[in-house]
Formats: C-alpha cells, sequence, structure tokens
C-alpha cells in the first residue's frame, strides 16, 4: 500500500521501556526483532507487558524510552491511522450501525479507493474466510465466531503486511476456537504477511507460531519455536508456564561440562543437564516433562522413589500424582499401552528419566 | 405425550388433552399477564387520576366554557334560535331580563359579565350595572333595556353574547392562534396590534431548539470527556455536573441575573478589561440572550447525563480499529464514533427541548419582553387576567406541536433510536 | 411563599385565652408593606384577643382566591387586593360580604360610612391605604432631576434606562399625561380607540430605554444597582428605601396615579368570624394611623390623618408630608378607574402584551 509505511512487514522493538506512571516499568528493555512474513506470538501472563507492546507496536501507546522499527523505519512519531497495521481485537470492534460490507469497506473509503475496486477486495476478503453470504448482516446479527471471521477479514482487506491479533480468540468456545486457529495459520501462510499475535494461552501459542515470545514481569523470558520453547525452556518461569512440568529444589553441588550435580532438599543427589543454574552452591530447580518420566527402572542419579498418590484415567494415558522427594504433586503420564505398568493407590515405586531430561534452571 | 403435542388437528397443535396449543399457551400466560397487571395497577391508578385526568379536564376547559349558558339560561335558549343578522327580538331582551334579575340574585354576574367582556370589551359594566337596576325594568324590555343603557341596541352586543352562549366552542382555541371567532361562526386573522401568540410560539420553538444546540455543542465534549476519564475522575466531574441540581431553580436563574445584569459580574470585567465602556455595557439579561444563556445552563446536565450514559457503553476500541484501518482522527470519531452516540443525542436533544418548551420560571425572571415564552403567558392567563379558557386553549396547542414534533421524530430518526441509559 | 407564624406577643395572651384561639391566614404583598401590618395591625390585635396569625405572602391578583374557592379548599382567611380586583371577586361571588356596620366610628366620632374615604368601602371590600403609582431617581446619579412626568419620557434630557411594571394599568395614563392629558380626562381619552393608540404612542418612543418590572421589590433594587436611571414604583416601597435603608431617592409627585387597598374575605374562609373582627379591628383609626409610620401609604380614614406621626425609628422624620394625599403631593394625582380597568383590562392587557412582543 502506497498510503501505509508498513513496508515489508519486519518490525524491531530496540531497547524499547514503557512506564505508565513514571514509577514501574510494565516493558523493561525490550530487544525483538520479527521477520517478514513470521507469525510470532506474545504469551505471557495478564500484566506480563505483552498487551503493552502490541500497543505500542499499533501506536495506541508511546514507548517510554527506545525505538520501534517498521520495516526498517522508526515509528515513535507516526500517529497509528498512519501505520498501515491491520488489527483484530479481543472483542473484535466490528461497528455495529454499519453492515458487514460497509465495515470491510471502511478502511478502503478512508484510503479514498474507488468503488469497484473496493467492492472486488470486499469480496475476496470475504471469500477468504467464507462470509461472503453475510455481506448485508449487521455484526450483532451474527455468532461470535462468524464476527471473529469478519474482524479477521477487516484486517486484511486493505493488504496490511502485517496484521497485530489482540487475543482474537479468547471470546469462543473450545472447538470453535481451536478450528479458527487452524483458518488463521492457513491464512497467514497463504497470504505471507508478518502476524504479532498476543494471546495467554500457551496452547494456542504453540499450535499457530513461528516462533513465541513469553512475557513475564515485563521481559522476554525466552524466544523460540514452539519445539525449542517446550523441549527446552532456559528458565524456570518458561518450564513452568510452557505445557506441564515437575519441578524439584535443590542446590548445584558441582558443574562438569554440560552436566550438573544437584543435591536435593531431601538429600537425594541428582545429574542434571546443566541450562541455568549457577555455580556449585547456588539454588536450582530441577524441571523434568511428565511425559519424560518412566515406571519402574533401577535406581540411578536419574531417578527416585515415588509413592503413588492417585490416579486418573484419560483414555489415552493414565495420569499418576506422586510424591517424590517430597513433591507430592510430581506428574507422571502412563501411556494406556498393551503391556502398561499396573499402579495402585497407595504403591511404592521408582520412576526414572533420561538424564538430559533432567534440566537444572535457576531457583 | 409426543404425538398429543405434535399431532395436528386442522393445521392446529394440540395440547395433550386435546385442545389447542394456543389457548393452552394463553392460558399460561394470562394468570403472569394479570399478576404483572396486579403490580402496576397502583402506579397506573395513580398516572390516570393525578396525571391523566386532571390534565384532560383542564384541557377540556379550552373547548368548553359554560359560564354563559349555566348562569343565563333563558337567553342562551332565545340566542340559539337567533340568525345572528336580524334585529333582536322583544321575547330575546325579555329572556335577557330575566337572566339579569336571576344573575344578579345569585351574584353570578360577575361571571358572566367576564365571560362576555372577553368576547367584546367593555361590555362588563354593562352587565354588573345592568343587573343592579335590573328588578325595575318592565315590558317591553326592549325599550326599558336600551333605555337603561343604549349599548344594549348595538347588534354587536349581542353577537358577542351569542358567541358566549355557546358552551362548546372554538373561539379559545381560535384565539391561541391569533384568531378571531365569529358570530357566524367564521373565523377571521385578529387585528395587527393584537396578535401575539404565533409570534410567541414560534419564539418558543427558536429559543427550544437553540437552547437544545446550544446544549449539544457544550455537553457533547463534557460528555465524551466524562465517558474517557477513570471512575475516580469522572466520577468527581460527575457530581460537578449534578450539583446544580442541588440548589433551587430560582437561586441558579438569579444567580444568572447577578451575574449577567448591566452593573453585574461579566459587564464589569468586559469593562475592566476594555471590552465595553462603562457607560456603554452590554444588555445581556432581561432580554432573549439572558433566557438563552440562563436555560442553557440549567438544561446542560439533561443534554450531559443521556449522552454520557451512552458514551460510556461505547468502547474505545471502536475508534482505536477505525485508526488501525487508517482513518484519521476525525474520521474515526465523524463515521465511527458518533453514529454510536446518536442514541444519547437523541434522548439529551428530546428531554431538553421538551423541558425548554415549557420553561417558564426562568424567562419570567430574565426574559425581558423579547425573551418570554409561551409559558409566561399561559401563566399570565392563569393568575393575572384568569382566562383559564384561553390558558387552557394554549397549553392544548402547545400539547399537539410537541406531539407532532415527537411524532416527527420518530418518523426521521426513530424513538427506539433513543437511549437514556 | 414566606410563611411566619407570629406566635402570640406575650405568653400571658396565651393563658389568657387558650381555650378561644383562632388562627387567621393573613395574605399580603410581602415586604415593608406586610412588616407595616404586622406591627400596625396583627401585634396589637393578637396581644388583645389572644389569636394568631398565619402570614402568608402573595403578587397580588384573584388567582389563588379563585382556585381556593372553585375548588372549594378555602385556605385563606383574609386577603390584601386591589379595589378592581375587590369588586370583581365580588361581582364573580369569589368573597364574603362585609357588613360596615362592623366597623367603629372615627376617633373623633365620626360615623364610619362618613370616615372613610367617600365611596371606598365596596360591598365585599374594606379599604385600609391609598396607595399611589409614582416615578422616582436616584439623587446622587441625577443631580438636577426630573420634576414632572413629561420628563420621564424624555431620553434625551434625561438619558437612561426607564422603569415601569410589566402590564398597561397605570402606564396608559402615565403616558397620556406626558402627552398633556388633563388629569381629569384621563379616561375619557383612553375610552376611544385614538386615545388607547395616542398612549402606546408616547410608550413607544421610551419602549426600547425600559426595564420591566413585575414585582413591588424589584424598582427599588433596579435603581439601587443602577440597572435604571429612574423607575415607576409603588411610593410605599421608594419610601422605605429612603426612610429604613438610606438610599438617596427621590419621589417625583407629577401624575401619579393612586388606588386603594382593601380587605377582603375569600368566600367560605374557614374562620370567617376571627377575620371579620381583624378587619374591623385594624380598620379603626388608631391602627390605620399607627400603620402610616412604617409606610408611607395614606389611611383610608379622614380621622387618621391629624394621628399620623413621625417614621418609627427617626422621630424627626414627619410621615405626613410623605403621604400621597398630602396636598403637596395631591396636585396632578390621577383616580385609579376601576371600572375603566374593569371593561377594558382583558383587551388592553392583550394589546399591551402584543405591543411588548412586537
Amino acid at each position: 500500500m502506497a498510503a501505509t509505511i508498513s513496508g515489508d512487514g519486519s518490525v524491531v522493538f530496540d531497547r524499547v521501556q514503557k512506564s505508565y506512571d513514571g514509577e514501574i516499568l510494565v516493558v523493561k528493555d525490550l530487544n525483538l526483532r520479527i521477520e517478514k512474513g513470521e507469525f510470532v506470538t506474545m504469551l505471557g501472563p495478564s500484566g506480563s507487558g505483552k498487551s503493552t507492546c502490541l500497543m505500542m507496536l499499533a501506536g495506541f501507546e508511546t514507548a517510554t524510552h527506545g525505538d520501534i522499527l517498521l520495516g526498517g523505519r522508526p515509528i515513535n512519531n507516526i500517529p497509528p491511522h498512519k501505520r498501515g497495521i491491520g488489527m483484530v481485537f479481543q472483542n473484535y470492534a466490528l461497528f455495529p450501525h454499519m453492515t458487514v460490507g460497509e465495515n470491510l469497506s471502511f478502511p478502503l473509503e478512508v484510503r479514498k479507493m474507488g468503488k469497484d475496486e473496493r467492492e472486488a477486495k470486499v469480496k475476496r476478503a470475504l471469500d477468504m474466510v467464507q462470509m461472503i453470504d453475510f455481506i448485508d448482516r449487521r455484526p450483532a446479527q451474527l455468532s461470535g465466531g462468524q464476527q471473529q471471521r469478519i474482524a479477521l477479514a477487516r484486517a486484511l482487506v486493505f493488504d496490511a503486511e502485517l496484521v497485530l491479533m489482540d487475543e482474537p480468540l479468547g471470546a469462543l468456545d473450545k472447538q470453535l476456537r481451536e478450528h479458527m486457529q487452524y483458518e488463521i495459520k492457513h491464512i497467514h501462510e497463504n497470504l505471507g504477511i508478518t502476524v504479532v499475535y498476543v494471546t495467554h494461552d500457551q496452547s494456542e501459542a504453540l499450535t499457530m507460531s513461528d516462533r513465541v515470545a513469553v512475557f513475564d514481569d515485563g521481559i522476554i523470558q525466552q524466544l523460540s519455536t514452539p519445539s525449542v520453547l517446550y523441549e527446552k525452556p532456559e528458565n524456570a518461569f518458561v518450564a513452568q508456564f510452557i505445557g506441564e512440568n515437575n519441578t524439584l529444589m535443590g542446590t548445584v553441588q558441582s558443574v562438569k561440562g554440560k552436566m550438573a550435580t544437584v543435591k536435593l532438599d531431601s538429600g537425594a543427589v541428582m545429574d542434571a543437564l546443566a541450562v541455568n543454574c549457577g555455580e556449585s552452591g547456588s539454588r536450582t530447580t530441577l524441571s523434568i516433562r511428565p511425559e519424560r518420566v518412566t515406571v519402574g527402572g533401577k535406581a540411578t542419579k536419574s531417578s527416585a522413589d515415588a509413592k503413588v498418590l492417585e490416579l486418573i484415567y484419560l483414555g489415552d494415558h493414565i495420569r499418576c500424582r506422586m510424591n517424590v522427594h517430597g513433591n507430592d504433586d510430581f506428574i507422571v503420564k502412563v501411556p494406556n499401552a498393551a503391556d502398561h505398568t499396573h499402579l495402585q493407590v497407595g504403591e511404592t515405586t521408582t520412576v526414572s528419566w533420561g538424564k538430559e531430561d533432567c534440566r537444572a534452571l535457576d531457583a | 405425550m409426543t404425538d398429543a403435542t405434535t399431532d395436528t388437528n386442522d393445521g392446529m397443535a394440540l395440547a395433550a388433552d386435546g385442545t389447542p396449543l394456543k389457548r393452552r399457551l394463553a392460558q399460561a400466560l394470562f394468570r403472569s399477564k394479570l399478576r404483572a397487571l396486579g403490580l402496576v395497577t397502583p402506579l397506573l391508578l395513580l398516572i390516570f387520576f393525578a396525571f391523566l385526568v386532571p390534565i384532560l379536564v383542564f384541557l377540556t376547559r379550552g373547548i368548553h366554557n359554560d359560564t354563559f349558558e349555566v348562569h343565563m339560561p333563558s337567553v342562551s335558549v332565545e340566542l340559539g334560535q337567533w340568525d345572528t343578522t336580524s334585529e333582536p327580538t322583544e321575547a330575546m331582551y325579555a329572556a335577557l331580563a330575566a337572566d339579569l334579575i336571576l344573575a344578579k340574585e345569585t351574584k353570578t354576574i360577575g361571571k358572566v359579565a367576564s365571560r362576555v367582556n372577553r368576547e367584546l370589551s367593555g361590555t362588563r359594566s354593562l352587565f354588573t350595572k345592568s343587573a343592579r337596576k335590573a328588578k325595575k325594568l318592565e315590558a317591553p324590555f326592549k325599550e326599558s333595556l336600551v333605555a337603561l343603557n343604549k349599548k344594549w341596541g348595538d347588534i354587536e352586543v349581542w353577537k358577542a353574547l351569542t358567541i358566549a352562549s355557546k358552551s362548546w366552542t372554538p373561539a379559545y382555541l381560535a384565539s391561541a392562534v391569533d384568531l378571531k371567532y365569529n358570530a357566524d361562526g367564521s373565523f377571521e386573522r385578529k387585528s395587527e396590534e393584537r396578535r401575539i401568540h404565533l409570534k410567541l410560539f414560534a419564539r418558543t420553538l427558536e429559543i427550544s431548539v437553540i437552547v437544545t444546540v446550544m446544549g449539544l455543542l457544550l455537553g457533547y465534549p463534557i460528555a465524551f470527556l466524562l465517558s474517557t476519564l477513570p471512575a475516580r475522575t469522572s466520577n468527581l466531574l460527575l457530581i460537578l455536573v449534578l450539583l446544580p441540581f442541588w440548589t433551587s431553580l430560582l437561586v441558579r436563574t438569579t444567580a444568572w441575573i447577578a451575574m449577567l445584569q448591566s452593573q453585574g459580574v461579566l459587564n464589569d470585567l468586559f469593562v475592566v478589561f476594555g471590552l465595553a465602556a462603562d457607560e456603554d455595557r452590554f444588555s445581556l439579561i432581561y432580554n432573549k440572550t439572558g433566557t438563552l444563556i440562563a436555560m442553557t445552563h440549567i438544561l446542560l446536565p439533561f443534554m450531559i447525563l443521556p449522552l454520557y450514559s451512552v458514551m460510556k457503553t461505547i468502547p474505545p476500541t471502536y475508534v482505536r480499529a477505525a485508526k488501525s484501518m487508517g482513518a484519521s482522527d476525525w474520521t474515526a470519531f465523524w463515521r465511527v464514533y458518533f453514529p454510536q452516540s446518536i442514541p444519547g443525542i437523541g434522548a439529551g436533544g428530546i428531554l431538553v427541548f421538551i423541558l425548554a418548551i415549557s420553561f417558564y420560571i426562568t424567562p419570567a425572571l430574565v426574559g425581558g419582553e423579547d425573551g418570554t415564552m409561551i409559558s409566561n403567558f399561559i401563566d399570565f392567563h392563569m393568575r393575572k387576567s384568569l382566562n383559564w379558557s384561553l390558558a387552557a386553549a394554549m397549553g392544548g396547542v402547545l400539547l399537539t406541536i410537541v406531539l407532532f414534533l415527537y411524532y416527527l421524530y420518530d418518523k426521521i430518526v426513530g424513538i427506539d433510536n433513543m437511549k437514556l441509559g | 411563599m414566606i410563611k411566619s407564624l407570629l406566635l402570640g406577643a406575650a405568653a400571658g395572651a396565651i393563658i389568657a385565652s387558650s381555650a378561644m384561639a383562632a388562627e387567621i391566614t393573613v395574605v399580603s404583598w410581602g415586604g415593608a408593606y406586610t412588616m407595616s401590618q404586622v406591627e400596625a395591625y396583627h401585634k396589637p390585635w393578637i396581644a388583645k384577643t389572644g389569636n394568631t396569625i398565619l402570614s402568608e405572602d402573595y403578587s397580588g391578583g384573584l388567582a389563588e382566591v379563585k382556585s381556593q374557592v372553585e375548588a372549594g379548599n378555602v385556605t385563606w382567611d383574609l386577603v390584601d387586593v386591589e379595589l378592581s380586583d375587590a369588586i370583581r371577586g365580588c361581582d364573580e361571588g369569589l368573597l364574603e360580604v362585609i357588613d360596615p356596620s362592623i366597623l367603629p366610628a372615627g376617633a373623633d366620632g365620626t360615623p364610619a360610612l362618613e370616615d372613610f374615604l367617600p365611596g371606598s368601602i365596596t360591598e365585599c371590600a374594606i379599604p385600609t391605604i391609598v396607595w399611589t403609582t409614582i416615578f422616582a431617581y436616584d439623587t446622587s446619579k441625577i443631580a438636577n432631576g426630573p420634576t414632572t412626568i413629561g420628563d420621564f419620557f424624555d431620553t434625551s434630557k434625561f438619558p437612561g434606562k426607564r422603569g415601569m411594571r410589566k402590564g398597561p394599568k397605570s402606564n396608559l395614563e402615565m403616558a397620556l399625561a406626558a402627552d398633556g392629558v388633563a388629569a381629569a380626562d384621563i379616561y375619557d381619552v383612553l375610552g376611544t380607540p385614538e386615545g388607547v393608540d395616542r398612549a402606546f404612542a408616547k410608550l413607544d418612543t421610551i419602549k426600547d430605554d425600559t426595564v420591566w418590572w413585575e414585582a413591588g421589590a424589584q424598582p427599588p433594587q433596579l435603581l439601587a444597582d443602577g440597572e435604571v436611571a429612574m423607575t415607576t414604583a409603588y411610593n410605599g416601597r421608594i419610601f422605605n428605601a429612603v426612610a429604613a435603608e438610606d438610599k438617596p431617592f427621590a419621589i417625583v409627585w407629577d401624575s401619579q396615579v393612586y388606588d386603594l387597598d382593601l380587605w377582603v374575605i375569600p368566600k367560605g374562609a374557614p374562620n370567617k368570624e376571627a377575620a371579620m373582627d381583624f378587619v374591623a379591628f385594624s380598620t379603626a383609626t388608631e391602627q390605620l394611623a399607627a400603620q402610616a409610620s412604617y409606610i408611607s401609604y395614606g389611611p383610608a380614614r379622614k380621622s387618621s390623618a391629624s394621628l399620623v406621626g413621625a417614621y418609627h425609628t427617626k422621630p424627626d422624620l414627619d410621615m405626613g408630608p410623605q403621604m400621597p394625599t398630602a396636598p403637596a403631593n395631591f396636585g396632578t394625582a390621577i383616580q385609579n378607574d376601576f371600572e375603566f380597568w374593569a371593561d377594558n383590562q382583558d383587551e388592553l392587557n392583550e394589546r399591551f402584551n402584543a405591543w411588548l412582543a412586537k
């Protein structure tokens, strides 16, 4: 688009800070580079600063310090309506006094586009979300999912290179939400646009994104692809926030190369992958994914005694809550395979894992 | 069960016991409707007896005045048969003499005299004086009455009696729109120097429209500000908006007198800053300007509150969405925000307009002569001239205008497109 | 409406006659005028009878009386009205007939019917005072003040705004007088269409410079605020501003219109007997004379004139010359013709209102 400056759609946050009251920084020293065509999700609990980042990018908030670059150009002083960024809002923000067609036509009208061109673009955008039959309806006459599609079409209709989505699926039920996740993903792939997506739902983030930026306390805790985030969390927050996680607290005894020896608070000594645990003597959190734990096996430095506290039958697997080294919430997933171990509540057994699957993180 | 409810008999759905489903439903709903009616009955009765009935009874006065017919019964009968052009007959004079005696005895001659005097000025004393001497009248009554006062020979007097003798009369309604109702049933415009009501209705509408528009221009930004501020600040400001309600209308109006009079605060400031010469100060009060300023101020909260309550429900994301799509601040406001605030404008506008159209204390105090409104004249006829029938007729015309404008609003904007919060 | 309950002046009065005590509602015009009635009539009557008085203010006219009588819910016992309203209310059956034989003879022994001003006692009303509509100005603002009614209408000789009562009554008379009509001929001229045109033409000359007032308390205020250079007013109000508030106002006694104020009893008044007693008491020679020491309205009894003393707070301010009836003030006075106004007020009101709105 000639009138807009979104350029190739790449985004750079360069040492951006934001404070609302002059005392507390909601965004602390944010550095982030988003490539053209990428789907990046900002994930984090509420109050983590992710929405603020999106609003600064859209132009509704100004950065207290630092630069935001769009297509290589700083945009701090450019008002939102000149940024050419498409945006899907949490509650869709479809204009209630306009029909679906008028809603979609609006961004084209303000760009002084001719009538024929407008109609063609509106039709194409509605086709994309399979909503062409609803062109004359009012938003109030549509279901939540339909409104969501219209909001999506409206953000795309003026060919923005960059589209921001602020928890767009938050109001939908689970089934519809999952369906829309795929649909948005497909549209992203087909159009090759850059998408910056904000959500607090980690599974949504993992499903859709090329890369995920996990926010907490105004800082990006980890920026990686979904698989790396899950498999190799770099700190305790990310490990805890993404997927399910068992933790054991301890103190580093020694670090040798990639591996560390950790003395648990219960007295046992474990081997763990030294990811982010500091020197010997420092406190550490051991993180073990439930699905990497197996029941039975010999006692090693990668195993522990476990007492079965609770069993939940979930069809494809059995969820087993155990006490391991004083942790009552140690979860093990036992696959419902033909020959799986049959555990009883109250029974004591051994659980073990590969030593690389036990990650020593910050405390 | 299933077949009973879905089976159709002549295309009609039936309930389990075979009765038509619609009737069963109506019976079931009837009880709940009855209960609902019971709950609102006290209010309906109150509205009916304390609001509708008095208004209707009073409005009836505008077309019905039986003072003459009741207190002068015989001559009323005679006048009913008179053709209004021929010479009044002896029978009419005789009936008049009898009625004068009757009215004198019942002490109602004053009422009758007032009634006729409104039709023909100067006849009041003709009646009261004649009634005092009526007992001495002898046949032939025509000669003796004319001898008593030669005005009794004037056919115009008899025409006035004829108009007064009709209890149901359009005379007052006609007078309320500057028409004169003649004895022969025709209407004509009043003479130039007595036309006033149409001008006043027009001025009342004009003032009301200007006050509404000014209220909108002043109130819209305030309501917008209130709706965008954080709750704590906006509640504080809202209290400031409501503050005027805590003082009486009279006090607020009087305060404007102190502000605007030629030796008032505002003019003093103008003089201090050299905007006006000391001996040539601005006339800001006792004229239309004063009425407009004071009324706009007094009615402003009634504009702000509906606007605010509607604006509060407009999420800020709409404007953000519009801007994200490339709309400038103005376009986002005009195309997206403003249309959604129209229900508030409608509600505030109608509220202010209807309150303004019947305003009377403020224009009475600060209006001078060109800032008075129709209500001041209704008040005048209620309290000073005691012409309640004319007051009722003017009230009826005013009510009709308001209802017509309301109808017009419904046609153009739609009444359901109005929201009070 | 200001309600002030005047409780028995002394506790003793209450004890003496609590069994017989009645409470009557007396309605008058408020301000300094009501105050003069309270001092001269109410307080002595309360002390004498042990009854109490509820004093209310109103702004004239018969509307409230008519409403109360027609609704059958009369709460007022006694009302101070103008002559035209007294006649009209009586004609319309809104007022009780008052038998003049209840009135005491004058202090000098003159029978009541001869003591009151000629023709002032009517079927339903007993007069108390003579009041006038005069015009006044502020001597501190106009050095060589106006002396004739002509000056009031001459804005080139005396620039500045004029205050006038919003209504045709007395304005039309003054306009004709300023236009050269003699006091005796005023109502004859005003009775003709040409005469009315002539009066309105004269009013036209100052219309743009006029501030219209409605309540009697307004004109002194307009003068004090400098809103007007001169204004018509009730003489008592101007006197009160001068005597009680030391305002530098002066009254011009030329072609003033004088009228009566009278007591009337609304038909069906709840305390008719007590109200009658109050009427007889308050219109006695002494009470009327006493009132004149509080406000400069002339007593309606001839026998009161010789008893009129000094202003109640200023022993050296003799009230005699302040009276509208004083010979020096009375030369060109116009007597309000109630019959003319009864006949013509509807039409002249309409014409006046139309003229105002033009």
